[in-house]
């Protein structure tokens, strides 16, 4: 069986820097590269919001459905919950059945959050 | 410590040359992956596809970079222009950041140096994936909004609903081969698929629920909303052009490359090469390590061909029936999958607690 011989230090994250630094310098070189490029032939109707042919109307950013924020709002509280459940993935077999019966409660609490939200209709999204 | 590495000028070389091959192997899958979809398009459409630039079409997609790359870079006046710069910016560095915890292989030794051929093996790697790929969700966020464009903006708030739901179910599945492999480090996963056999004969249900959040994470048909032609013109990447549109294109390969890696490497043990036992081999290290790479890049082929032909083969989803789909069904599975799991293990572990 594998073993965490090695704990966790910054030097695991040395090459992650590496490679961040290398990702940055490889995104920006390619998108200033290929700005300058390409012809440029502006004009005001080429700089336009394309809207199917049409002038634009009004500004883009008008409200939008609240089920999509709800969603949004959702994932957060949920998320937070599976995250629970990582540390307790690890020491699993080390807490048994003591340790299963506690999380057994845990993910009765999420069903029961889930359920809520379920029959409150934060999930429906067919009119 | 630290400081001794920074001047550990032989440490820093070995991990960059990794670091620029890793990377580069990504674009070069993920280039070659625009030219299979067509050709298997082709395949499956009864057409041969792209067989015009170079033999069997193979110089298509350089003729795609190129035209690409010197399109004419439109921003629109009415975008906000930093962040209209920033988004496909940060979809491709999410995309490029990926593959720095993937095992690639055991080792190879080059001049009596012995190297990994894993960018780095955190204890949390299967954590600093899933942070990176909701990196990946700024990116489709920030261009559509910095568009401002209607349809952009609606594509973008759908993709990121999308992607931060099938996020849920994702993680949930993935406790469960948490509780067989009991490491996060991928590296760990994958040695211990080496010893007990594969984690896809332990966890079925687990790997088809990781396989759709997979295709819903990369935006892939059935579940390509963000970028449904008829509802939305082109999605979130309309008011793009020249090299940005192909970072979102090219950001979106990549992700369907490392998702294939990873369920290889997470469910059909990685570099381990099938019915082999790599421990008691008398093979030279290099070569089993080139040969464990190749197992899993041919795992990965696989993987990337199976995309293509659902693609080409399930019509897209509503999206009331994404929504259903991920959070009414996926996420119970996913936790009823996990308590399952946790029984069997336990049991076979400890035995029945009455």
């Amino acid at each position: 069986m594998y073993l965490l011989d090695a704990l966790s230090t910054p030097a695991q994250y040395l090459p992650i820097a590496i490679q961040f630094a290398f990702g940055v310098l490889f995104v920006a070189g390619m998108i200033a590269i290929s700005h300058f490029l390409g012809p440029k032939r502006n004009t005001s109707d080429k700089l336009d919001t394309f809207e199917s042919g049409i002038e634009q109307i009004g500004n883009a950013r008008q409200p939008m459905a609240i089920k999509y924020f709800l969603v949004a709002i959702l994932f957060v509280l949920f998320d937070v919950e599976v995250i629970f459940f990582y540390p307790y993935a690890l020491n699993f077999k080390s807490l048994g059945w003591e340790g299963f019966a506690a999380v057994c409660m845990f993910v009765t609490f999420f069903f029961a959050g889930f359920f809520y939200i379920y029959k409150k209709g934060a999930l429906k999204w067919e009119d | 410590m630290l400081l001794s590495l920074f001047t550990d000028w032989a440490f820093l070389l070995e991990k960059l040359t990794l670091v620029v091959a890793v990377v580069s192997i990504g674009l070069v899958v993920a280039m070659y992956s625009t030219w299979a979809e067509r050709k298997v398009a082709g395949a499956l459409q009864d057409r041969p596809g792209p067989n015009r630039a170079g033999w069997f079409g193979l110089l298509q997609p350089f003729a795609d970079a190129i035209k690409l790359f010197s399109k004419e870079d439109i921003i629109p006046s009415k975008s906000n222009k930093i962040l209209f710069v920033l988004g496909p910016g940060l979809a491709m560095l999410a995309a490029v950041m990926t593959s720095a915890v993937i095992p690639w292989g055991d080792k190879i030794v080059i001049a009596g140096r012995e190297i990994t051929l894993q960018v780095s093996d955190l204890d949390l790697g299967v954590l600093y994936v899933f942070a990176v790929v909701a990196m990946g969700v700024y990116g489709v966020m920030i261009g559509g909004w910095a568009s401002n464009n209607k349809f952009s903006l609606l594509a973008a708030i759908r993709g990121a609903s999308q992607n931060i739901s099938y996020e849920l179910a994702m993680g949930l599945s993935l406790i469960a081969l948490l509780f067989l492999t009991g490491t996060l480090s991928l590296k760990g996963i994958v040695v211990g698929q080496q010893e007990n056999g594969w984690n896809i004969l332990y966890q079925p249900l687990g790997f088809l629920l990781f396989l759709v959040c997979a295709f819903a994470e990369c935006n892939r048909t059935p579940f390509d909303l963000p970028e449904a032609e008829n509802e939305l013109n082109f999605g979130y990447h309309q008011e793009y052009s020249s090299m940005k549109l192909g970072f979102y294109l090219f950001a979106e390969y990549i992700n369907m490359f490392m998702s294939s890696v990873l369920m290889a490497t997470l469910y059909f043990g990685g570099y381990d090469i099938p019915f082999f036992n790599e421990a008691a081999s008398t093979l030279n290290p290099t070569i089993l390590g080139l040969l464990g790479f190749g197992a899993l890049m041919t795992k990965t082929v696989l993987f990337i061909l199976f995309f293509m032909w659902v693609r080409w083969t399930i019509p897209r989803f509503r999206y009331d029936q994404l929504m259903d789909l991920g959070w009414k069904k996926l996420l119970p599975l996913a936790l009823i999958n996990m308590l399952i799991t946790a029984v069997v293990v336990l049991v076979k572990e400890y035995g029945w607690p009455w």
